[in-house]
């Protein structure tokens, strides 16, 4: 079954630039060499922050573009994986690989297949 | 129809289904891989067995018959299903192939696999105890609701909840490996408990024991110690549940009022169910993994021990509560600490314990609380702070029995009473 791994992080999540970034991206380099060691299928890629986030809704028929949103939250949708596994057990052990975990949450969710 | 067959066929599907409905269950969730359709498939298979056993005998293997009729019922409802169904089709046709033992093998890990399942820490705690109660222990949904003082469609939503959750997210049937166990059995042994302090201490409702929840929670336990007869704290959690529930029939007065551990005529309390326990915990110190649960089961083997509550041995409670405290920091914890050390070295020390700023703040809304404190007031002899105490402790939420059982205590300890 496909699980989606949806990456939020939280207050303190290390940028680009901060003292950890570099030890983080070599973490994610050895989550993703890990999820291929076990031969799980995987896809995923991070995202830009939500300040660079443009929202389109239409109603009515009318396109409405907006700057935003600006969540209030304190954790952002960050990035995501999507892997195929045997069960939830393997998806929630693969969520707690994943690196942003430690400063943030995933949430983890199936794939419908329609 | 010869009519004492069938009379005789009807009995055993009784019996059968009253001690091994969770074994058939578990079994039948193994081999079509889905609760709620297994639930459906045996129900199903009962109503065969109800026609065929009273005119064909009853089979040899009872249980056997039931499993294969289930599996025969879910193989049907295969065949019906529609191209609409296909996600349904897919499910049954992954599972349906996988290893089917012969009917006569021993079992005892398909139920495992179902209270693992049914308390999977993705699913929310009301709803881990609410399967486990259906699943494992065969109580109906009003049953449920009922003991948790919730309305049947209310219960019957967490039910549907939790056993769609396990198949839309495929939540595996499966017992953990060992790595895992500690953190899942927490979880197991929680439900568990919480099933029988839910008996025990029966909140808000009219009657102040379950006596059908105290019964299923002692049977999960035990059911626990066969699965896992070397876990410590499995087996300290048999011994917890047997030794508190060793005492059910003295908690209640005549009148139905609940009376505390002090008054309770000791003589009721059941000697069997207490040796059960001092076993399981000598069993569980074996193993050398101390626990809550053990803790917990040594405090109620130390009230067992004593033969009326004046020799109760406060001062091993009160280093057993330590050990409880440094592994499980609460409130109420440290504050059953402060009471065990009141009773043992004096009770001005349990009253400063309780001062604590920090359980003050956690506490003072609780009843409890205060009723701890001026127990501890009437010990010291000063009764006017007693009755204060008593009072605060009255104007906070209580159950109704225990409010009626401290106003006639304070009948007793009034000052016209007192001359």
């Amino acid at each position: 079954m496909r699980y989606m791994l949806i990456i939020h992080n939280g207050e303190n999540h290390p940028r680009p630039g901060d003292e950890g970034w570099d030890q983080l991206m070599a973490d994610y380099g050895a989550f993703s060499a890990q999820l291929a060691s076990y031969g799980t299928p995987f896809s995923g890629d991070p995202l830009a922050p939500p300040d660079m986030a443009t929202t389109v809704r239409v109603h009515d028929g009318q396109t409405m573009v907006t700057d935003g949103p600006f969540a209030e939250t304190k954790e952002w949708f960050s990035g995501y994986y999507i892997i195929d596994v045997e069960n939830l057990d393997q998806a929630l052990a693969a969520a707690a690989m994943i690196p942003s975990a430690k400063w943030g949450s995933v949430e983890v969710r199936p794939v419908l297949d329609m | 129809m010869d009519r004492d067959t069938a009379q005789h066929a009807h009995h055993v599907l009784a019996s059968v289904l009253r001690s091994d409905r969770a074994r058939i269950l578990a079994r039948v969730v193994r081999i079509v891989g889905d609760l709620a359709y297994a639930e459906d498939a045996v129900q199903e298979a009962c109503v065969d067995a109800a026609h065929h056993w009273p005119r064909d005998g009853v089979p040899v293997n009872p249980q056997g018959w039931l499993v294969t009729a289930a599996r025969r019922r879910t193989i049907d409802r295969l065949r019906s299903l529609t191209a609409a169904s296909r996600r349904e089709r897919a499910m049954f046709e992954r599972t349906l192939g996988f290893d089917v033992e012969p009917d006569d093998a021993p079992v005892p890990d398909d139920r495992l696999r179902l209270i693992f399942t049914c308390c999977h820490p993705a699913l929310a705690p009301e709803i881990q105890v609410a399967l486990t109660l259906h699943a494992v222990g065969g109580l109906t949904t009003a049953e449920i609701a009922s003991a948790f003082m919730v309305s049947e469609p209310t219960m019957g939503q967490r039910l549907s909840r939790g056993k769609r959750k396990i198949r839309e997210t495929r939540i595996a049937y499966r017992v953990p490996h060992d790595g895992e166990l500690p953190a899942r059995l927490a979880p197991v042994l929680a439900a568990v408990y919480l099933i029988f302090t839910t008996g025990y201490l029966a909140p808000t409702g009219s009657s102040p024991v379950r006596v059908d929840l105290l019964d299923e929670a002692v049977r999960l336990s035990d059911v626990l110690c066969e699965l896992l007869p070397d876990h410590a704290e499995v087996l300290g959690l048999a011994a917890l549940v047997h030794l508190t529930d060793a005492r059910r029939d003295s908690r209640l007065d005549d009148t139905g009022l609940a009376v505390d551990l002090t008054h309770q005529d000791r003589s009721r309390w059941n000697s069997d169910q207490i040796t059960r326990g001092l076993t399981l915990l000598a069993r569980a110190r074996v193993a050398n993994d101390p626990g809550p649960y053990q803790i917990q089961a040594a405090i109620a083997a130390v009230h067992a021990r004593a033969s009326d509550a004046a020799q109760t041995d406060w001062a091993m409670i009160a280093t057993l509560y330590d050990g409880l405290l440094a592994l499980t920091p609460s409130p109420v914890i440290a504050m059953n600490r402060a009471l065990a050390i009141g009773l043992s070295r004096g009770p001005h020390e349990g009253l400063a314990l309780l001062d604590d700023p920090a359980l003050v703040r956690a506490l003072s809304r609780h009843h409890r609380y205060h009723a701890t404190r001026a127990h501890l007031w009437e010990l010291a002899g000063d009764l006017p702070a007693a009755r204060r105490a008593w009072a605060q402790s009255l104007e906070l939420p209580m159950s109704a029995h225990e409010r009626v059982t401290l106003l006639a205590h304070l009948e007793e300890i009034s000052p016209v009473n007192a001359t």
